[in-house]
């Protein structure tokens, strides 16, 4: 349990020190100035989304090939932290757009796959509450969930493959060293923040089935002798 | 006896679907109507705007129109299968569940390409497009494809859902985005194909719902298993 709120406060201190870096002693950026500071944000929750959703495509498999409650579960708890930061992501991206671009969105690849990417992920969370039995459950939210990684490819790629507004992917050589920092910080403390996330839904997830399993055997037991 | 191999099963169950259709055609006969309807809805919408509206707004139409007639046509697809236990009576045969999902995303390809006779010369004479023998082709070709890339994921969320509660309401949910990208490459292809490729762009985008395509019919075939043994 202790390990578990580990992560948290690792990841709340970690994000208080890069945003506070971010906010001070990062330059503002030559063009955009101080608008450009939401990135210590977006960019990070960018990353971790995609990264959440590559272990959230594991779990499935892992769900599928074993057939256990535990990938299950966890799969369950990665799809729902990868959509909360989704909304974050899209969120900081207009946020972002609107004084940069002058515009709060525009169908771009970018923009468009990472949308996708949320609707995707929220219906197989909606497809999880049409369905009573466990075990067929957890079956289709792997399949859905390893069919829906299709997309995660083509939000990092698109955007080199397809010529579109968002700018591509910057690299460590191509900026600042006090841009970097706040924002490497900043990518640790959402992976800490979104480990604790993900940790805590899964363990509502496994008391909601042990409760489940302690209320259902004398209810099943009674339509069964009806 | 040997047993046949997933082609000569899928076939088998392909030629079963299809002729179930044939005794019926009311699948056919009512997605092809729904499909003429939206392309009237659509020049309706755009209609006063003038006729370079309709000409520019044409290729988009038509896959729309392509995407929600293929939509009500996947959801038909397993219907038959839940009447007196026939998709438990599919699986003890001694059959691979992939081929269960090849030859009904076969027919499913088959009745989606069904559609582009009618849908074609609608749009031309609707929207006032006249396409070259050549561009005839080109959208074919495209409709082939585009039909494959939609009718692959279409099949096995069509079983995903199938004997869920509100299967009508979740089939378009899941579905819909994971036919973006598809819809996305064959909207700028055709858009191509009517109005000029002046940077030779169309290759690339039909390369990507080709691309596309391999990717839906490998990973659905494979995924189909675990959906189908749940649904049964």
């Amino acid at each position: 349990m202790k390990k578990m709120h580990a992560f948290g406060l690792v990841g709340l201190a970690l994000i208080i020190v890069g945003s506070i870096y971010g906010l001070t002693a990062s330059p503002p950026e030559r063009h955009m100035g101080d608008v450009s500071r939401i990135l210590y944000v977006h960019v990070p929750t960018a990353w971790n989304c995609l990264l959440i959703y590559l272990f959230a495509f594991g779990f499935a498999i892992a769900s599928l090939w074993t057939g256990k409650q535990r990938w299950d579960i966890a799969t369950t708890a990665a799809i729902e932290t990868g959509v909360v930061l989704n909304i974050l992501l899209l969120g900081t991206g207009m946020i972002f757009a609107k004084p940069t671009w002058g515009i709060w969105w525009d169908w771009d690849v970018r923009l468009t796959t990472s949308l996708i990417a949320l609707i995707f992920y929220a219906a197989i969370l909606a497809l999880r509450t049409f369905i009573d039995d466990p075990n067929r459950r957890a079956t289709l939210t792997a399949v859905t969930c390893i069919i829906s990684f299709v997309d995660v490819p083509l939000i990092y790629f698109g955007v080199r493959w397809w010529r579109s507004l968002h700018q591509i992917q910057s690299s460590p050589e191509t900026m600042a060293e006090t841009m970097v920092f706040p924002m490497r910080v900043n990518a640790f403390a959402v992976l800490f923040i979104s480990i604790w996330f993900m940790l805590l839904r899964a363990r509502i997830e496994r008391s909601k089935l042990e409760s489940d399993e302690v209320v259902e055997p004398p209810v099943r037991r009674a339509m069964a002798t009806a | 006896m040997s047993r046949p191999g997933l082609a000569r099963q899928s076939l088998a169950i392909l030629g079963k679907d299809l002729a179930l259709e044939w005794r019926n055609r009311a699948r056919v006969v009512a997605v092809v109507l729904f499909g003429v309807l939206v392309l009237l809805l659509f020049s309706l919408a755009f209609g006063d705007k003038g006729t370079q509206v309709l000409q520019v707004t044409a290729g988009g139409c038509l896959v729309i129109a392509l995407f929600l007639s293929s939509t009500l046509s996947l959801q038909e697809s397993f219907r038959t299968e839940d009447h007196d236990d026939a998709l438990e009576g599919l699986l003890l045969l001694p059959t691979e569940p992939a081929s269960i999902f090849y030859g009904k995303a076969l027919a499913n390809t088959f009745f989606l390409v069904a559609l582009a006779p009618v849908l074609i010369p609608v749009t031309t004479l609707i929207y006032q497009v006249s396409l070259g023998p050549t561009q005839v082709l080109q959208i074919a070709g495209l409709w082939l494809a585009a039909a494959a890339g939609l009718a692959a994921p279409g099949t096995l969320y069509a079983g995903l859902t199938t004997r869920l509660k509100s299967q009508d309401v979740l089939m378009p949910l899941l579905l819909f985005p994971l036919e973006v990208p598809v819809l996305l490459a064959t909207v700028k292809a055709f858009g191509l194909v009517f109005d000029g490729d002046p940077m030779g762009q169309l290759s690339s985008w039909t390369q990507l719902i080709v691309a596309f395509d391999v990717i839906y019919w490998c990973l659905c075939g494979v995924l189909f298993r675990f959906v189908v043994e749940e649904a049964a």
